[in-house]
Order: structure tokens, then C-alpha cells, then sequence
């Protein structure tokens, strides 16, 4: 790698950008060759927050290591926590209650909308507008404060619990989170005006970064990233899991493929998630939150897979179990890495401030990435 | 009346009455460059704060409200900070070009201060060729930026600083043909004969559409020229993290920072002087009473007023629009800015040479 860092045959210039670096949020090292302004070639290094989640699943409970998941897609921890909660009750064959359904498809869809609100406050920011971010953190903050009284976390929720969710709702969920949509039904409008409609903005994304729809297939990315190529891909459609069938939503599809298309598909999807949640939230059913389940948990030997549509597209948990309390072996197919894969062949030929601006459309999380 | 005029007048008979002539010119440059300095901390002092707090503002934050009241002393602890940091110097950094870069680029923003005109009869020095001498000057700050970059032995600061040439080469342009369209109706490059052709209105709106015109070109291109947002290219934090002075830390980095904020005040002052009057109360036409009313408020006040409402809205400028790319930054200029200057400039003419103009 050394020999890697300084100057090309050809007179290119080699940088790194990071792993410390504003941009590239979190531990991301990219080593960018570039002649003059324009990229010839961009190197992702991973490695810098690797855990051994996976491997430290091995040794985990089924009821203990979905907690540790929160820890990879931080934005998204309780989807995360949804697919292997999902993984396990497909194992055990365990009946989830109705109550529990909605509340699990209610606590995806607010945290989808706080990743979203947070990438697009990141995303303006990568593009040189600072202001954006306080505004996405305003509004943040409010799902993350219904989050804490209901979940006792704001981070990593550690809600999602084999058989159901940890704890029922609290008393005060339904109307906050009403109050909540009001509030944010006005505010998705001024995000619209404030960046999308800003000319400066449009330029930046409009035909940079572009990745065709087969393009986009080959490199498996997943999730908005996919979507905004036209590649339909949303697991709550094509594969619906809990009550998404049941709901009344719309992929979101946009055909650009640039990085505009991909802000136009996450504005999209946040506006779907307002409507899912408006049209669950008065219809919670009662009854039991968690089904009884033993004590412990044993899955039966086999191989288990089930995924879920995290904010970031694909999140699938394979699961491989010799009978006993705890997994043989785990693997998560994280949408992040394979999103990231497609970054070199994006941004080649791009401007530096465009690399960025791409980095930000595929809404990278680094301990996604790791594991 | 008690203005700044009679006060410098008082100070200059007596000196020449007291000592000879060369000892009191000597004195006089003494004290010029004391006061000098002093508005420089006071204008970094304040500036610094401002911004702070207008970004705040628009941020749905408080800002600075620790340090003394409102906040207002923050600045000046952050310059105790920054002076008791340690200034490190990179591995393989040209020394004498790395700590030479910052004075360079302080010392042309206190050049640039000279014929600025801060009252009625307030003024360094009124040198007969004021606006040229500013362009001249301001364009040195450039070599600064580059040295400092250059020497850094950064790709980032090199990449920040060869951003930073090639926009303040190209928007020199524009901001020199706008102050040019000014100078072709007043006939004049002496500051103070700028400031009296307004005496019976702004330039702004005496000079029509082309004025208008040019002053929206001149705080564009002076935009781009002290590096400010969205034309912040040669400091872009999401892509250079700080650009030329990435590796400047302590007093060194203040100094840049000293400088862009004053950088700011003087092309405000200047944007001031040639399209909204400089010290020049508002005066309409024939309104005798009102142009009197507006006497009573002290020329400096007024030259203060619209220099610092420029720089709150090229603040505002810096905390609402996202950056533009190196590309469309100097496609902007050479494709849009330039050639509308100039055909601003010969519509400037055609009005100046028939008179059109109140």
C-alpha cells in the first residue's frame, strides 16, 4: 500500500481521502488517483472499524447477538434487529402477534425516515451547504425522543426481540408520533425548497455518478442506490415481510441513474414512509406484543436466511445451526458493501467534489460496510 | 458637530505645529499604523463573532453565549487559544515560504485598507489612483494562498491552492470591469471623487440597469475572490478537509483567518464606496428636507450601515447555497460573468457618453 501513496508513472496524483476525512463519515480510506482535478481511479480500504461481529455472533444467544447487529447499520438498528429477529422466528417457526407486526413495520418505517432525514442533512453538507444538517437534525431529534420513551434508546434500539418487540408501546407513542408527521409534512416541503429546488444544488447532482440499471444489478447494489437506476429491488414489495402487504405504499422508482435520481428516490421514499405510518398508527391492534417463547432458544439444525429493506437497500441474515443455543455460523449481507462497490466505477472521470457528492448518494455507513 | 474628520484635522494641526515637518509626518505614520492595527483586531474581533452568530441564527442555533455577554468576548478567547497553540511546521515543508505565507497574505489585506474611505474626510490616504490600486493589490493575496500551499507539502493544501489561483485570476476580471463601469461615470479613480459624484444619489441607482448589473457582478466576483461560499473551492471541508492552510496551525492559521474576515470588510467597503456611496448619507434628488434629515446621522455610521449590510448578506451567501464545482465555478465566470460584463461596460459607456444617467 505504500508504494501506492505519492505520485504515478504517468505524473497522477495519489491521495488518501481518510480515514479521517469530513466527508467520508466514519473510517472510510479511499485511496483516489487523480490527474489534476479529474478521478482515474478510486480504491476503497476497508478494515479500519471491523469487529468480528459476525464472528462474535458465533458465540452469542439467539435471544443475545440481535443485539449486536444494532451496532452495524447504526442508522437503521432496528431493521437490522428486525431481519435476525425475523431469521430466528423463521428457524423456530415462531408465531409473531398482529400487535407486534404493526409495531415492528411502525419502528422501521420511523427509523427509515430518521436515516433519511440524516443523509439528506449529510448529503447537503457534502455538497458544501452546512445550514441543511441543523434543519435534518431538528426533525430527527423528534423521532429519536419518541424512540427513547418508547425503546429507552435513541441509538441502538435493541427493541426487536425473537417472538415480538422487548417492551409495549408507550402511552404517549400514538400522539407523538401524529403530532410528529404534522409537524414533519411541512418541513419535507421546506427540504424540497431549501435544497432540491436550489439551481447550485441540481447542477451538482444532475448526470454525475452514473450507474445503469445492469450496472447496477451486476455490483448488487440494493436500496435506493439500485432504485434510482430503475432496478426494482424493495424486499417490502417483491418479498413483503410482517403487515407491508397489507399497507397501501409505492416504490419509489426513479430511471436517471445519476445522483440526482438518487436524492429524488430517497425524498421519494421518505414520503412514503409518512404515508405507511399514518395508515398504520390508528389501526394498532391489541393484544399480546411478544409471543411465549422457551426460555431457550434452539434453533433446528439447518440453514436459515431472511432479509428485510433497510434503509440502505438489501439486509439479509444467513443463519447456519447445528441444533444448539447458539449459531454454527452467521453471515450478513450488508447493503452497504455492495453499494460501495459500485463507487469506482461511478465517480471515474468525475470531478473530486463529485466523488463526494456520490459518497453521499450511496449513504454510506462505515460499520455497515466492516462488520 | 463632534465627527471623525475634525478630530484627524485637530490631531494633524497640532502635530504640525508642534514638531517639524518631518517628525510630525513620521508621527502621523506611527499613529495611522497603530490605528490600523487596532481596526484590524476590532474587525476580526467583531467579524468573527458576527459570523458566528448569523450563521446561528440561521442554523436554529444560539451561538457564542459563554464568554462574556451574549458571547460577545468569544472571539477573544479563541485568540488566546489559538495564540498559546503550538505552530507546527510539516516534515519537508519549505520553512521560510510555509511561515512567510500567511504575512504575506495579512500584510496585502492591510494594503488593500489604505484608500478605503471610513468617513467624511477619514482616509489613509485618498492616492489618485485609489480603484486601481485596490484591483492591483487585492490580486496579490493570491500569490499568498499559492505559496502557502506549495509549501505546505500537502496535495490538499496544492489542490486548495491551485483551485484558489485559477478562481481568483478568473473573477479578478469581473470584479475589475464592474469597478471599471463605475469609473466611466464618474471620470475619476480617486476614491473620495467617487464618493462626491454621489452626492445627489447612489451610483446604484443613478447608473440604471447597467449598475445594478455590475453590482450584482462585483459581490459575486468578490465572493469567489476572498473564498467565500458557495465559491469556497480552495478551503472545501467535505473535499480538501481545510485546503491551503490545512497544516497551519496556531497564530499562523489565525492569521489566515484574520484575513479572509477583513478580506471580507474591504470588499464590502469597497462594494460600499462605488455603488451605494460610501460615507454619503442618502440623498434623492431634490428632497431638501429629507436629504437634511439625513445628514444628521454621522457619515461613518452610514459607511458602516452598508458595509456590514454586505458582508451579512455575503454571509448569508456562505450559510444557504451549496458549493459549486472547480468547473462550473470557472464556466460560471468565462461563459456568463465575463462576457455580461463587458457588454455591461459598453452599455455603461453609451449611457455615460449621452448622459442618460441622473
Amino acid at each position: 500500500m505504500i508504494e501506492e501513496i505519492g505520485t504515478t508513472e504517468q505524473g497522477e496524483l495519489v491521495v488518501n481521502l481518510g480515514p479521517q476525512h469530513p466527508s467520508t463519515h466514519g473510517v472510510l480510506h479511499l485511496v483516489v488517483t487523480l490527474s489534476g482535478e479529474t478521478i482515474k481511479k478510486v480504491e476503497p480500504h476497508l478494515g479500519y472499524i471491523h469487529r468480528s461481529i459476525e464472528k462474535m455472533c458465533e458465540s452469542l444467544s439467539y435471544r443475545q447477538f440481535i443485539y449486536v447487529t444494532s451496532r452495524m447499520d447504526y442508522l437503521s438498528s432496528h431493521i437490522n434487529n428486525h431481519g435476525c429477529a425475523l431469521c430466528v422466528e423463521k428457524g423456530m417457526q415462531i408465531e409473531v402477534p398482529p400487535r407486534a407486526k404493526v409495531i415492528r413495520v411502525l419502528m422501521d418505517e420511523l427509523t427509515r425516515l430518521a436515516s433519511h432525514q440524516l443523509w439528506w442533512g449529510a448529503m447537503a453538507m457534502d455538497v458544501g451547504a452546512l445550514t441543511p444538517f441543523f434543519y435534518a437534525f431538528r426533525e430527527r431529534e423528534a423521532i429519536n425522543d419518541i424512540m427513547e420513551e418508547t425503546c429507552g434508546a435513541r441509538l441502538t434500539m435493541n427493541y426487536m426481540a425473537p417472538g415480538g418487540v422487548a417492551f409495549d408501546l408507550h402511552p404517549d407513542f400514538q400522539r407523538k408520533v401524529k403530532d410528529f408527521l404534522a409537524f414533519f409534512r411541512t418541513k419535507i416541503d421546506e427540504y424540497d425548497e431549501l435544497v432540491t429546488d436550489n439551481i447550485i444544488f441540481q447542477r451538482r447532482m444532475e448526470g454525475i455518478g452514473y450507474l445503469s440499471s445492469e450496472d447496477a444489478i451486476s455490483y448488487g447494489c440494493t436500496g435506493p442506490t439500485a432504485r434510482g437506476s430503475g432496478v426494482s429491488c424493495d424486499i417490502r414489495k417483491s418479498v413483503p415481510y410482517e403487515v407491508y402487504s397489507q399497507v397501501q405504499f409505492e416504490e419509489v422508482l426513479e430511471t436517471g441513474g445519476d445522483c440526482f435520481a438518487r436524492y429524488n428516490v430517497r425524498m421519494g421514499e421518505m414520503r412514503q414512509s409518512i404515508s405507511i405510518i399514518e395508515q398504520l398508527i390508528d389501526n394498532i391492534p391489541g393484544g399480546e406484543f411478544l409471543a411465549k417463547t422457551k426460555a431457550v432458544l434452539k434453533l433446528p439444525k439447518g440453514e436459515f436466511y431472511s432479509k428485510v429493506e433497510t434503509a440502505r437497500g438489501e439486509f439479509g441474515v444467513y443463519i447456519i445451526s447445528e441444533g444448539g443455543t447458539t449459531p454454527y455460523r452467521i453471515k450478513f449481507r450488508s447493503p452497504g458493501f455492495s453499494n460501495l462497490s459500485a463507487l469506482d466505477h461511478m465517480a471515474r472521470g468525475h470531478k473530486i467534489g463529485d466523488l463526494v457528492a456520490i459518497m453521499g448518494t450511496l449513504d454510506l455507513v462505515i460499520p455497515d460496510i466492516d462488520r | 458637530m463632534l465627527s471623525i474628520e475634525n478630530i484627524t484635522h485637530s490631531i494633524d494641526v497640532w502635530l504640525y505645529g508642534t514638531f517639524n515637518p518631518t517628525a510630525a509626518l513620521l508621527l502621523e505614520s506611527l499613529i495611522v499604523g497603530l490605528c490600523a492595527i487596532t481596526l484590524f483586531a476590532v474587525l476580526g474581533l467583531v467579524l468573527v463573532l458576527m459570523e458566528r452568530k448569523v450563521s446561528a441564527y440561521m442554523q436554529i442555533r444560539l451561538g457564542p453565549n459563554r464568554v462574556g455577554p451574549g458571547g460577545a468576548l468569544q472571539t477573544v478567547a479563541d485568540t488566546l487559544k489559538l495564540a498559546m497553540k503550538e505552530g507546527l511546521t510539516p516534515d519537508g515543508a519549505d520553512k521560510f515560504l510555509f511561515n512567510l505565507a500567511p504575512f504575506m497574505v495579512i500584510v496585502v489585506a492591510m494594503l488593500i485598507l489604505v484608500p478605503v474611505a471610513f468617513a467624511k474626510g477619514t482616509q489613509i490616504w485618498d492616492i489618485n489612483i485609489g480603484v486601481l490600486y485596490i484591483s492591483a493589490v487585492s490580486s496579490l493575496s493570491v500569490i499568498g494562498i499559492l505559496m502557502a500551499g506549495w509549501a505546505s507539502n500537502n496535495k490538499y493544501s496544492l489542490l486548495g491552492a491551485m483551485r484558489s489561483g485559477a478562481q481568483i485570476v478568473s473573477y479578478e476580471l469581473s470584479a475589475g470591469l464592474s469597478i471599471i463601469s463605475i469609473v466611466t461615470l464618474t471620470g475619476s479613480l480617486r476614491i473620495s471623487d467617487i464618493i462626491d459624484s454621489q452626492q445627489d444619489g447612489w451610483w446604484l441607482f443613478k447608473g440604471h440597469i447597467p449598475a445594478m448589473i455590475s453590482f450584482v457582478i462585483f459581490i459575486i466576483a468578490v465572493t469567489a475572490e476572498t473564498n467565500r461560499a458557495p465559491f469556497d473551492l480552495a478551503e472545501a471541508e467535505s473535499e480538501l478537509t481545510a485546503g491551503f492552510h490545512t497544516e497551519y496551525s496556531g497564530m499562523k492559521f489565525a492569521l489566515f483567518f484574520l484575513a479572509e474576515y477583513v478580506n471580507i470588510f474591504i470588499v464590502c467597503a469597497i462594494a460600499a464606496t462605488l455603488f451605494l456611496g460610501g460615507w454619503m448619507p442618502l440623498h434623492i434628488g431634490h428632497w431638501t428636507a429629507f436629504n437634511h434629515a439625513m445628514d444628521y446621522i454621522p457619515s461613518s455610521l452610514w459607511f458602516i450601515g452598508k458595509t456590514f449590510f454586505l458582508i451579512f448578506v455575503i454571509m448569508w451567501f456562505r450559510w444557504t447555497f451549496p458549493r459549486l464545482r472547480i468547473d462550473q465555478l470557472l464556466s460560471l465566470e468565462w461563459k456568463y460573468l465575463l462576457p455580461l460584463s463587458l457588454f455591461n461596460l459598453l452599455l455603461m459607456t453609451l449611457i455615460s457618453i449621452k448622459g442618460w444617467h441622473f
